[in-house]
């Protein structure tokens, strides 16, 4: 089990309890984003508990979660998976220089009809 | 009736329709939705972190005024909604959030989830009644095919949000039928359009809202109504050239009504 402190944190800011999980997956199997991510919902749970996290901080995965909660609503033991991929991605976030989203590149992505729900949501996602 | 009514950011400026029909149709249904004065952003995505406290101010800041106005606060946007009745949830349950928020904005009273958060819809149902709407419609929508667009934000997490059945809803089907319009029930209904990614990832909005459209169209749907400005956008790009037409619910619900 490499780095514990880390994962003490991930399991404070998630407030949610991996042990819990009955690895059924559920979860990954509703997901919306499923086919776009490295690691699924159900891997960040394990993960987490297993204190394998090096691999999720790097993956393109922590910003493919859309927070749809759907793997919170269908969990039948209340794992709430997205808790635990929102907890490693603002471990990785809260860092130094590893902010997602910059101010900088907002104005390249603007179009005539972009609500300003996306911009905020944006931000609060991938940004610290 | 009378209700505080928190507008949100979007509402404010692209989602002007939501907004505008919103209170002229409340008003000729005979509530009142009075905007909270200095309202903030409540920055479009409940912070789920539970060591997140900064990003949860601006939400209580608004339900301590509803409080202190002695009002409930009405939402119309999705999102404001999801995101003002999830932290109420933890003012009213979680000691950590609790009293590190009130530690921070320091109310006169600490604030503990007094407020009671209703979504437009929500008042609509519960105390407007959709029989009364329906005897009020002048101009039914009769022979509309529209299908309702839930998403994620009104219905999860269906524990603290309360809104309707997550899986199976119905309150904008009846809302639909009390306009006079025909509801047409496909599965995507209640999936994800793809939401703040398309910041960073047009393919995940384009598949996600794409799969809502199709499904939708396939089961017989001309219109979608929703309730949320960036299903809208998301939507609104993929529906282009299908010949399937997005409006709000605000919207639909002036037009039956005639104030238009
Ligand atoms: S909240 Fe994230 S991980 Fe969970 S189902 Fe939705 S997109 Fe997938
Ligand atoms: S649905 Fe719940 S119990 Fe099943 S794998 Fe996912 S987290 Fe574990």
């Amino acid at each position: 089990m490499e780095n514990n402190n880390l994962r003490e944190q991930i399991l404070f800011t998630a407030n949610a309890d991996p042990k819990k999980c009955m690895k059924c997956g559920k979860c990954s199997g509703a997901c919306p984003n499923y086919d776009e991510m490295e690691y699924h919902p159900h891997q960040f749970v394990s993960m987490v508990q297993n204190g394998d996290i090096e691999p999720l901080l790097k993956s393109e995965s922590l910003y493919l979660c859309l927070t749809c909660m759907v793997c919170v609503e269908r969990c039948p033991r209340n794992v709430q998976p997205a808790r635990f991929i929102e907890a490693v991605r603002l471990a990785k976030i809260r860092q130094q220089g590893e902010n997602r989203l910059t101010p900088q590149q907002i104005p390249a992505k603007i179009e005539e009809d972009t609500p300003q729900q996306l911009l905020v949501s944006a931000f609060r996602k991938y940004t610290k | 009736m009378e209700f505080l009514y928190y507008p949100g950011c979007t509402l404010k400026n692209k989602a002007k329709d939501l907004d505008l029909y919103a209170r002229r149709t409340a008003e000729a249904l005979g509530v009142t939705l009075t905007e909270l004065p200095e309202w903030q952003c409540c920055g479009g995505v409940y912070p789920l972190g539970r060591d997140e406290i900064a990003t949860k101010l601006s939400s209580v800041r608004n339900l301590i005024a509803a409080r202190d106005a002695g009002r409930d606060l009405v939402t119309v946007c999705a999102a404001c909604h999801n995101v003002v009745k999830q932290v109420n949830h933890d003012m009213a349950t979680d000691d950590y959030i609790r009293t590190r928020v009130n530690n921070y904005l320091q109310p006169e009273t600490p604030y503990e989830g007094e407020t009671q958060v209703l979504h437009l819809l929500e008042v609509l149902r519960d105390k407007v009644g959709f029989d009364a709407i329906r005897e009020k419609v002048v101009k039914p929508l009769t022979g509309r095919k529209i299908g309702a667009y839930y998403g994620c934000l009104l219905l999860r997490p269906s524990k603290v949000l309360a809104f309707d059945d997550p899986e199976n809803p119905t309150i904008i089907e009846d809302f639909l039928r009390a306009l006079g319009a025909e509801p047409v029930i496909y599965a995507q209904r209640n999936e994800c359009c793809g939401a703040y990614a398309a910041i960073e990832n047009e393919n995940v909005p384009k598949k996600r809202a794409g799969a809502v459209l199709s499904n939708a169209k396939a089961n017989g749907a001309e219109e979608l109504v929703t309730a949320c400005p960036l299903c809208m956008y998301n939507l609104k790009k993929q529906a282009d050239g299908t010949g399937v037409k997005v409006t709000y619910f605000t919207e639909l619900l002036a037009e039956a009504l005639d104030i238009r």
